[in-house]
């Protein structure tokens, strides 16, 4: 397919932008990013930034959605313009529409809908920058902003991608690794209750590379998880640490 | 995609299934029947329509000429639109393609695209230039469940049966000439739906099936037995060892169905 380009793993099985098959880029998270929102979360995810905000449970608009047994889980996934090389359109595209679909179907399975009737909430996701991976770092993203929101949850959900590239079976693509490679195989996932909540793939892949795929996305998002409550504890750390600075001194 | 379905009808269901048994009498991993007619729109280049029990889906594919995206410029272009349309359920309304649509419609699309059934360098005109652009236009007609099934299938029989106006070019200019050859395919991927209902797997779920299901997980494969695409749906989820389960039910179908079909 692209013979004059690089190869995207070297003879010693070093991938193009350095890492190792089984090695994960580097990862950033925070919660309670946004004043306004009831939760929220920033992930970074290698070059990827996600903003997450969760609104409610509050009163669902237009009324006629809200249902009298649970509550309504709403979700947009949405790129800025200026997140991608190519200006992206603000209008929803197509993939924007099935992100936000399989993204909502990823996270409800870790909440309680019954517990909140005749409520919605609104999980918000601005993608402000993408390099490959978006719709699992907005995973990872979504379930922190929910459980900082304060929402009960069965378990965090968190999100990792696999794929194919060079024959090859490597963990978290990278947008070059996307684009080029043989097949991309996301993965949202609950550890606890070992429940797989998103499973995509596009390629061409024999069903033992599809559970060896699987498996290592797995594998990434149980090391994202340790990341995901580290960052959820942190918050409150600091909380902890200002009320202590506003002790009066005796 | 919902219609209301009472408690009662959800547990009868879901107690059944429980024990092995379905409402309409089929097993677990059992299809309904499938008849699929080709060729029955004469205005559309290709057309199929399939009957998967009482579901019903007609597919009519044209072909275009227009430019080839700047990335790919010897590639012709495949788009697939899906309509749930109004008259085939009473939960479906008029108005723009809602998520259901367009997530049936990408489904359909990633079989076919990532398989790489149409040769898309042969759909090239002229480099960079022009381009065979080929629209697959799939219409559901009346929804008894299993419409990504059935969309699939109809949207390779459409395709199957796609006639490629000939052409040549004089001057710079295009001309279409008398006559056609047949679209050629390289694989034909099969898409195979399987549902959680309760802990249980079950394939080509009813529309009845649908409403209380857990979750669905959607696999296309290809002539060579290898996966193309993966779509899980629903509220629920899968462990690990039911998507294995479902990929292995999935290989069974698509050997059957190939059977069946002479595909």
């Amino acid at each position: 397919m692209n013979d004059k380009q690089e190869k995207l793993i070297d003879k010693k099985g070093i991938r193009l932008d350095g890492r190792k098959a089984d090695e994960l880029r580097s990862l950033k998270m925070q919660v309670g990013v946004l004043p306004n929102a009831d939760g929220s979360a920033y992930v970074e995810h290698g070059k990827n930034k996600i903003l997450v905000g969760v609104f409610g449970p509050r009163e669902v608009h237009p009324k006629h959605l809200s249902r009298p047994d649970r509550m309504v889980i709403k979700c947009r996934y949405h790129m800025a313009p200026f997140s991608v090389p190519e200006r992206k359109s603000p209008a929803p595209s197509r993939r924007e529409v099935e992100l936000s679909k399989v993204i909502r179907e990823s996270l409800e399975p870790a909440l309680f809908p019954e517990l909140y009737p005749r409520t919605g909430i609104d999980v918000y996701i601005e993608v402000l920058q993408a390099d490959g991976g978006t719709r699992c770092a907005s995973i990872t993203a979504a379930a922190l902003a929910i459980a900082d929101s304060g929402i009960p949850m069965r378990d965090l959900v968190v999100a990792c991608a696999a794929g194919k590239v060079e024959d090859t079976v490597v963990v978290d693509l990278y947008d070059a690794e996307d684009k080029l490679g043989a097949a991309d195989v996301p993965v949202a996932y609950m550890p606890n209750l070992n429940a797989v909540t998103l499973l995509q793939m596009d390629g061409i892949l024999t069903p033992d590379e599809l559970e060896k795929a699987m498996n290592m996305a797995i594998d990434g998002c149980k090391q994202i998880y340790v990341m995901q409550k580290e960052a959820l504890k942190n918050k409150y750390m600091n909380v902890k640490e200002e009320n202590k600075e506003e002790e009066p001194e005796e | 995609m919902s219609s209301l379905i009472t408690k009662v009808r959800q547990k009868q269901i879901i107690a059944l299934i429980e024990k092995g048994q379905r409402l309409d009498g089929r097993g677990l991993t059992d299809y309904r029947e499938i008849k699929i007619e080709q060729g029955l729109i004469e205005k559309a280049e290709g057309s199929a329509r399939i009957l998967l029990g009482k579901t019903e889906v007609l597919v009519g594919t044209k072909v275009g000429i227009g430019e080839p995206f700047p990335d790919t410029p010897n590639d012709g272009v495949l788009t697939v639109n899906a309509e749930l349309v109004p008259l085939a359920a009473a939960s479906f309304e008029p108005g723009p393609p809602d998520e259901n649509s367009i997530e049936l419609a990408r489904i359909v699309d990633r079989g076919i695209r990532e398989s790489k059934a149409v040769d898309n360098e042969k759909l090239c005109i002229e480099a960079g230039k022009k381009v065979f652009v080929i629209f697959v236009d799939v219409y559901v007609l009346n929804h008894d469940g299993n419409l990504i099934d059935a969309a699939a299938l109809a949207a390779v029989a459409a395709l199957l049966n796609t006639k490629m106006p000939n052409f040549e070019i004089k001057d710079g200019e295009v001309k279409i000439k008398q006559g056609y050859t047949p679209l050629p395919l390289r694989t034909q991927p099969i898409t195979i739906t399987v549902a959680k209902i309760g802990n249980t797997l079950v394939v080509d779920p009813s529309v009845e099936e649908e409403q209380v299901m857990e979750a669905r997980i959607s696999i296309a494969i290809n002539t060579e037995g290898n996966i193309c695409a993966v779509q899980k749906g629903g509220s629920g989820y899968f462990t690990p060892q039911q998507i294995l389960e479902a990929s292995k039910i999935a290989q069974q179908k698509v050997a059957d169905l190939r059977n069946t079909l002479k595909w």
